[in-house]
């Protein structure tokens, strides 16, 4: 094979890593989604603010130092010690599933039967309060997350693409591990919807929300639970993002390179979230390398958002998405 | 007790239908333009100009175009920002090709310039609805960003890649560069602010807003009294750009007098002038000032209070400033979607009666 087929076929290997994980975060709004009708824009940040609170328990930051040093001027930062990565994930888990509850309590509670575009913009205050509140508490500064993940250029690949093509393929480590952690996640989340009673209910509150009332499913126990998972979801995919590029406010953009991913998938759909992922992953990459160079580079930015919508022009619900069907 | 109908007898189609139908409202009006105009242009300084007086101005500009297409016609956009880039360097490169023409025709041609892009990029909208809109929306937000940013030809090839605007005066007055004073600026944006408000209020209360509310209300149903939504959705983007444009090009050329595409026309500024309007009242003219008074205001309030009188470090403020707005966004939400312009609205109902019950 020629030398530029095998690059291309790296950068597509590449571009389905990146398109998996920014299924895993479109997978958040996805559930979020079907579930209470939200469209919460907060996901990225939700991601942010768990990969911060990982951090800031695992080296034992004290929370808002940074205000409490500034009111009363004293000189505080640490605890004296470092917590395992073991709980500190299940002490950020623990706070996502506070977090889920609060939402409920204080936000949703009160704007049950609102206009979609209400609860939308809701969850963009929401978005820019976590935002505020997370750099409040753990300090804005660019952090490492290190949760023990493999790093760096994987060998193995390298050494056998070598041998077949006698072109060695560039992957790198925790990619192949994002992949392997996302396809067990939406395993897990196909199983739990599919075959618990907790899942069932879910499932009945997304088709239908009264008729779900009226059968004796508690609707805001299953928004909890389900803002739950969505922050759950926001975890992996904090933890993932974190460790390949560091805990900081980019990590919050990435909920906007998710939005095409979902717009392209359907908002309804499981797997519309995961192909519409590698889809996005793939074609900017492959548009970068293709066409970027001729006309400027740095396509990424904006590549996504125009192939959704030039797709949505055609399709208007998305890929997997459930047909719309408008009365008067 | 001195705010009420009582003895304010319309005798005419024309006095019926008029904007302020309370009298003491019409004096308040022309009060407030009195002072506007005759008064506070002789106090003004440097630091009131460009904390307050002018970054209000502009972004109320921005605001009103918003609202009219998102809250008069329902379709809503997160794509602000970029419509201001396209304002902001279509208004650059007239000023720096036509000299000899007043830069107040460049700041309503870029206007009008953002108003064929936005109609291009709001032609989706037939197809597209409600939150697909949204975010498609955002691809006019990166790609215009991105396009100002990567082709030279925008910013004349300058090294920096920033577009700085050039001196230029109306009526012998130097309105931008450097050396411009305080209550020029002032004036300036005052002028565009007043005549555009007057636009938006006329355009709304027509014909043409009466068709955009009806597709806000429910599309399909306008479509079948007679409403042709092509019409009716070009228009309210053609509209809303070319309101955006024009705050776009007072932004660049009046205010900062320098810009540079990705920082000063962000996915940031398209959030900050959704949240004035949503904060202000959706479909309200009065809401898009009222939103955009607030958004300019409280962080200049915020610092001043906690950095200047508490000596907070300013990136503490910066976190606080972020969770109140953030908050207030959602405590606006639960507590009166429709924003500023209700509780004004609720508190005129009340003025009426009182101090009577009844």
């Amino acid at each position: 094979m020629s030398e530029q087929l095998l690059f291309a076929a790296e950068v597509t290997l590449n571009g389905l890593m990146a398109g998996v994980l920014y299924a895993l975060v479109a997978l958040g709004f996805v559930l979020i989604f079907k579930a209470s009708g939200i469209f919460n824009y907060a996901q990225g940040v939700m991601a942010l603010f768990a990969a911060m609170t990982l951090v800031g328990v695992q080296q034992g930051q004290i929370p808002f130092s940074h205000l409490i040093n500034a009111i009363f001027g004293t000189e505080i930062h640490h605890f004296p010690w470092h917590v395992p990565s073991i709980i500190a994930i299940i002490a950020a888990a623990g706070v996502m599933v506070g977090f889920a509850w609060i939402v409920e309590r204080y936000i949703l509670k009160h704007l049950v039967g609102q206009p979609d575009i209400i609860l939308f913009m809701a969850t963009i205050g929401l978005a820019y309060f976590m935002e505020g509140f997370g750099d409040l508490m753990w300090g804005s500064e660019l952090k490492t997350l290190d949760v023990g993940l493999p790093q760096g250029l994987n060998e193995t690949v390298l050494d056998a693409t070598d041998k077949l093509f006698g072109y060695g393929f560039f992957l790198d480590n925790l990619d192949i591990v994002a992949t392997l952690i996302a396809a067990l996640l939406v395993a897990a989340l196909t199983i739990f919807s599919q075959y618990s009673k907790q899942g069932r209910a879910l499932r009945a509150v997304a088709d239908d929300h009264s008729a779900a009332l009226s059968v004796g499913i508690s609707l805001r126990f299953i928004w909890v639970l389900v803002w739950s998972i969505a922050g759950f979801v926001a975890l992996v995919a904090g933890i993932m993002w974190g460790a390949k590029s560091g805990v900081q406010f980019s990590l919050s953009l990435i909920a906007l390179k998710a939005l095409p991913v979902l717009m392209l998938g359907g908002f309804t759909s499981i797997p519309g979230a995961i192909i519409g992922g590698l889809i996005i992953g793939v074609g900017e990459q492959l548009f970068e390398f293709a066409i970027g160079p001729l006309i400027g580079g740095a396509t990424q930015n904006w590549f996504a958002y125009v192939l959704a919508l030039i797709f949505l022009v055609f399709r208007p619900q998305g890929l997997f998405g459930e047909k719309i069907i408008e009365r008067v | 007790m001195f705010y009420r109908e009582a003895g304010d007898f319309k005798t005419s189609y024309k006095d019926d239908n008029q904007t302020f139908p309370i009298r003491l409202d019409r004096a308040g009006y022309w009060v407030a333009l009195a002072v506007a105009f005759l008064i506070i242009p002789f106090f003004v300084n440097d630091y009131w100009v460009n904390a307050v007086f002018a970054p209000f101005f502009i972004y109320a500009i921005a605001a009103l175009g918003l609202n009219i297409l998102t809250g008069y016609a329902g379709q809503v956009s997160l794509g602000t920002g970029g419509f201001m880039a396209v304002g902001a360097y279509a208004c650059y490169k007239l000023m720096v090709a036509f000299p000899e023409v007043s830069i107040v025709f460049h700041v309503l041609i870029a206007g009008g310039i953002t108003a064929v892009v936005g109609v291009a990029f709001g032609l989706p909208s037939l197809r597209i609805k409600g939150f697909y809109l949204a975010v498609a929306t955002l691809a006019s937000q990166f790609f215009l960003v991105w396009l100002f940013n990567k082709v030279p030809w925008f910013y004349n090839y300058s090294a920096s890649g920033q577009i700085n605007a050039p001196e230029r005066s109306v009526l012998g007055v130097i309105v931008t560069g450097p050396n411009t004073d305080a209550w020029a600026k002032y004036l300036i944006c005052l002028v565009f602010l007043v005549g555009l408000a007057w636009v938006a209020r006329n355009l709304t209360r027509g014909m043409m807003g009466r068709k955009w509310m009806g597709i806000r209300d429910m599309d399909i149903a306008a479509e079948i009294i007679g409403v042709n939504p092509l019409m009716a959705k070009m228009t309210a983007f053609a509209a809303s750009s070319f309101f955006v444009g024009v705050a776009g090009a007072l932004f660049f050329s009046v205010y900062l007098g320098a810009a540079e595409a990705g920082e000063s026309f962000g996915i940031t500024k398209s959030f900050l002038i959704l949240f004035m309007i949503i904060i202000g009242g959706l479909g309200s003219i009065f809401g898009s000032f009222a939103g955009a008074a607030f958004m300019v205001l409280m962080p200049v309030l915020l610092k001043n209070v906690l950095v200047g009188m508490m000596g907070w470090p300013t990136d503490l403020a910066a976190h606080l400033e972020f969770m109140i707005v953030g908050g207030l966004i959602v405590f606006f939400l639960i507590v009166e979607p429709h924003g500023l312009a209700q509780l004004w609205r609720l508190t005129k109902d009340k003025l009426r009666l009182w101090p009577f019950p009844h």
